[in-house]
C-alpha cells in the first residue's frame, strides 16, 4: 500500500519534470519560430505580392493582408516580366557568371590558402596580413581604378582570324576574373588547412605524396566545411553585384540579373512585376543555399578529423 | 634492407636551439634499435631526420650505402608510425593502408592483395571498410602499422607508437611489434621514453640526454655496465639509488655508513684503487638491497627507518632514508618515483616485515655496487 503510494508520487514527479522539459522545448521552438518569421516575412511579402495586380498590392501594404495571397491572384505579373526584361537570359548569365566565379575561386583560393598554411618562407606572415588587409577595401573604393585597368587589358577576339584587341568591357570574363581571387576565401582556407594536423602531411609525404597530392587527396577531402562556407560567401556578392556590371556591361545579352531590376523603374513603375522578377531571381540563390547547407552539414558530420 | 648510420650529425633548429649534438650511431641491417631518453632529449628529432622530415644541419646520414641528407622522404624507402597514428580520417582502413601503393601506381589487383595480406597479419580483415574514427585505439595502432608494413620498406621508424594505449594493450602490442619486426626482418628505429619498452624490445638501446648520445648497447649491458650516472639511473625501475661516498682503503663511506669492499669489487673495477681517499658517486640498484632479516649472511648492512611500503605481491618496494647526500642523476622522471622524505628505495622479498616508521636493517649486495667519478660522472672501470 505504502509502496504503491510512493510509487504513485514518484510517477507524478517524473510527469511534472517531463512537463517542464516539454514547456522549455515549446518555448524554445516558439522563439525560433518568431526568428524564422522575422526573416521569412519579406520573402513571403515578395512572393505574395508578385501574384497580385498593382492596385490591390498597393492597397494591401497598409495591413497584414500584404502577406496573404487572396483576391485577384494570377501569374500575370510573371508574363509581364518577360515582356519587359529578357529575364531568362539574365538568370542564365548570372548563373554562369556566379558559378564560374565560385568554381574558379574555390580552386585558386584553396590553393593559395594551402600554400600559405604549409610553405614556410620569409615574409609569409606579412603576405597573409597584406591579403587580409585588402578586406577592408570595399568594391566601391576600387571600382574606378579597376575599371581603368580592365579597359586597358589586352584580349584575343575571334573575328576574321585571331586579333588582339584592347579592353575587356562588354564580356563575360570581365564580370568573372576580377573576383576569382578573394582575400576572405584565401584567409578562410588558410585557417582551415592550418587546423589539419601536420602529422597527416608528414604521413603522406612519407607515403610518397607530392605537395599537390597532399592538397588534392588529404587537405581537400577534409575541408568540406571550408569549401561550402567559401562557396556560399562568394556566390552571394557576385549574384547580387550591381555596381560592377553597371560599369562594364552595356550589351544587353550578357547582363546579370541585378541590372534587370533597373528596367522596371523606367517609364511607369510596375510593383507586381518587380516582385515577380525578384521572386524569379531569388529562387536560384535559395536552391544554392539548400544544396550547400546539406553539403556543409554532411561534411562536418563525416569528416571526423578528431579521429 | 638497409643499415642506417649517423655520422657526426648535428641539428640546430631555425630558432638557434641545438637539439642533437654530434651524434654518431650505426644501426645494423635487420636490427631493432630503440632510442630512449627523457622528454625533450631529441629522440623525435633524430628519428625525423632519418625520415627526411627534419633537415640535417651538419654531418652525414646514410641509409644503405646512400647519403640521404638531401633526399626527399618518399625517396628514402622508409615507413613511419606516428605517436598519434596520423591516419587519414576520410579514408577507410583499406584506403589508409593502400594509400602509399596507390600513390606509387601499383596495379589495383596487387594493391588489394598486399593490403589484404597486411590486414591478415595484423588481424584487421574485419575492419577494412571502417573509418579510423570507428576503430578502437589498439586497432588504429594496427592500421598505422599496416600502413608501414604494406610498403615493404627498407626501414621502419616508430615514434612512441604505443604511448596512446592503455597499459594492458601496450604490453600486448609491445610483444606484437617485436614479433612482427622479427618476422619481417626490417631494420627498425623505435623511439620511446619508456625504459621498459626499450629494454624489452630493443636488440640494442641508445640512450639520449639533452641531444647527446650517452651509450648504445644491448639492454643487459646497459643494465650491468652503465657508462655514466645518467644511464645508470635511467635504466632500471625503480631507479638506481645514488649517493656521494668516499673510498677509504678497502671500504667505502656512504654518509655515516661504512661498507667493506671485497676483492671482487676491485677486480672488476681496477680503476677504483686510484680513488683511495677521494669522493665518488656510489650507486646501488633497489634490487641489490634486501631486508637484512631475510639475508642471514649479509656482507654489509645499513640501518634506517622505513618511510613508505608499496606491496606489489611478488615484491615490496620500501622507501627509506639514508643519512648520506643523494646525487641527482639528471633524469627528470626519477624524482617522482621516490616519496618525499626518503632518499633510497629497495625492492624486498614479500616475506619482509618492513613496516612504516619501524627501524630496519638493509643488506647490501656489495659486489653489485656501482662507482662513478664525482667530476666526470663516468663509471669507474679500468
Ligand atoms: N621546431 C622546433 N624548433 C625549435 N626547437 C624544437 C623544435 N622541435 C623540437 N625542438 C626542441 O628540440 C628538443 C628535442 O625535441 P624532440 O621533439 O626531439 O624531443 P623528444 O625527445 O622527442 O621528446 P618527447 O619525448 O617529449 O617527444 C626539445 O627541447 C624541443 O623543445
Ligand atoms: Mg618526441
Amino acid at each position: 500500500m505504502k509502496a504503491a503510494k510512493s510509487r504513485h508520487r514518484a510517477t507524478t514527479r517524473i510527469a511534472t519534470s517531463h512537463n517542464k522539459a516539454a514547456m522549455l522545448l515549446a518555448s524554445r521552438y516558439l522563439l525560433l519560430c518568431i526568428f524564422a518569421a522575422f526573416f521569412l516575412f519579406p520573402i513571403v511579402f515578395m512572393v505574395v505580392s508578385s501574384l497580385k495586380p498593382d492596385d490591390q498590392l498597393l492597397r494591401d501594404t497598409s495591413s497584414l493582408r500584404a502577406f496573404i495571397p487572396y483576391g485577384d491572384i494570377s501569374l500575370d505579373n510573371y508574363k509581364g516580366v518577360f515582356d519587359r526584361v529578357p529575364a531568362g537570359r539574365f538568370i542564365l548569365n548570372s548563373i554562369a557568371i556566379s558559378s564560374l566565379t565560385v568554381g574558379l575561386g574555390l580552386i585558386v583560393n584553396s590553393m593559395a590558402g594551402f600554400a600559405l598554411s604549409r610553405v614556410r618562407f620569409r615574409g609569409q606572415k606579412v603576405l597573409l596580413s597584406l591579403i587580409i588587409a585588402t578586406l577592408i577595401l570595399p568594391l566601391e573604393a576600387i571600382a574606378i581604378p579597376l575599371l581603368m585597368v580592365v579597359t586597358e587589358l589586352p584580349a584575343i577576339s575571334v573575328g576574321d582570324g585571331l586579333e588582339i584587341t584592347r579592353g575587356w568591357l562588354n564580356t563575360y570574363h570581365v564580370q568573372i576574373l576580377p573576383f576569382v581571387a578573394n582575400a576572405l576565401s584565401i584567409f578562410l582556407f588558410a585557417q582551415y588547412f592550418g587546423s589539419i594536423p601536420k602529422e597527416l602531411d608528414e604521413a603522406a609525404l612519407i607515403d610518397g605524396a607530392s605537395w599537390f597530392q597532399i592538397y588534392r587527396k588529404v587537405a581537400i577531402p577534409l575541408s568540406g566545411p571550408a569549401f561550402a562556407t567559401v562557396a556560399i560567401l562568394t556566390f552571394l556578392p557576385i549574384w547580387n553585384g550591381y555596381l560592377w556590371p553597371l560599369l562594364v556591361v552595356q550589351q544587353e545579352d550578357i547582363r546579370p540579373v541585378m541590372l534587370g531590376v533597373a528596367y522596371f523603374f523606367q517609364l511607369n513603375v510596375a510593383w507586381g512585376e518587380i516582385m515577380a522578377y525578384l521572386t524569379l531571381i531569388t529562387i536560384p540563390v535559395l536552391l544554392m543555399f539548400l544544396a550547400f547547407q546539406r553539403a556543409f552539414i554532411e561534411s562536418v558530420a563525416s569528416s571526423g578529423v578528431k579521429g | 634492407m638497409a643499415e642506417i648510420s649517423f655520422e657526426e650529425i648535428n641539428k640546430v633548429y631555425p630558432n638557434g636551439f641545438q637539439a642533437i649534438h654530434n651524434l654518431s650511431l650505426d644501426i645494423a641491417d635487420k636490427e631493432f634499435l630503440v632510442l630512449v631518453g627523457p622528454s625533450g632529449c631529441g629522440k623525435s628529432t633524430a628519428l625525423r631526420m632519418i625520415a627526411g622530415l627534419e633537415e640535417i644541419t651538419s654531418g652525414k646520414l646514410r641509409i644503405g650505402d646512400r647519403v640521404v641528407n638531401d633526399v626527399e622522404p618518399k625517396q628514402r624507402d622508409i615507413a613511419m608510425v606516428f605517436q598519434n597514428y596520423a591516419l587519414y580520417p576520410h579514408m577507410t582502413v583499406e584506403q589508409n593502408i593502400g594509400f602509399s601503393l596507390r600513390l606509387s601506381k601499383v596495379p589495383k589487383a596487387e594493391i588489394k592483395d598486399r593490403v589484404a595480406e597486411a590486414a591478415r597479419i595484423l588481424e584487421l580483415t574485419e575492419q577494412l571498410d571502417k573509418r579510423p574514427n570507428q576503430l578502437s585505439g589498439g586497432q588504429r595502432q594496427r592500421v598505422a602499422m599496416g600502413r608501414a608494413i604494406v610498403r615493404e620498406p627498407s626501414a621502419f621508424l616508430m615514434d612512441e607508437p604505443l604511448s596512446n594505449l592503455d597499459a594492458k594493450l601496450r604490453v600486448q602490442m609491445r610483444a606484437e611489434i617485436a614479433r612482427l619486426q622479427h618476422d619481417l626482418e626490417v631494420t627498425t628505429v623505435y623511439v620511446t621514453h619508456d625504459q621498459v619498452e626499450a629494454m624489452t624490445m630493443g636488440d640494442r638501446v641508445a640512450v639520449l640526454k639533452d641531444g647527446y648520445l650517452q651509450q648504445v648497447d644491448t639492454p643487459q649491458n646497459l643494465y650491468d655496465r652503465p657508462e655514466n650516472v645518467f644511464v645508470a639511473a635511467f635504466i632500471g625501475s625503480p631507479s638506481m639509488n645514488l649517493f656521494e661516498g668516499r673510498i677509504d682503503g678497502s671500504a667505502v663511506w656512504i654518509g655515516d655508513h661504512q661498507i667493506g669492499l671485497p676483492h671482487v669489487v676491485f677486480d672488476r673495477r681496477p680503476g677504483l684503487q686510484d680513488y683511495d681517499g677521494l669522493s665518488v658517486i656510489v650507486g646501488v640498484r633497489p634490487e641489490d638491497l634486501e631486508d637484512a632479516a631475510l639475508v642471514p649472511d649479509a656482507e654489509a648492512t645499513v640501518s634506517s627507518t622505513v618511510n613508505l611500503v608499496e606491496a606489489l605481491g611478488s615484491e615490496i618496494i620500501v622507501h627509506f632514508n639514508l643519512s648520506a647526500a643523494p646525487v641527482d642523476a639528471g633524469d627528470p622522471d626519477a624524482v617522482e618515483e621516490i616519496s618525499a622524505d626518503a632518499n633510497a628505495v629497495g625492492r624486498f622479498d614479500p616475506r619482509s616485515r618492513a613496516a612504516v616508521d619501524q627501524p630496519i636493517d638493509i643488506a647490501v649486495e656489495v659486489a653489485s655496487l656501482h662507482f662513478f667519478d664525482m667530476e666526470t660522472r663516468l663509471s669507474i672501470w679500468d
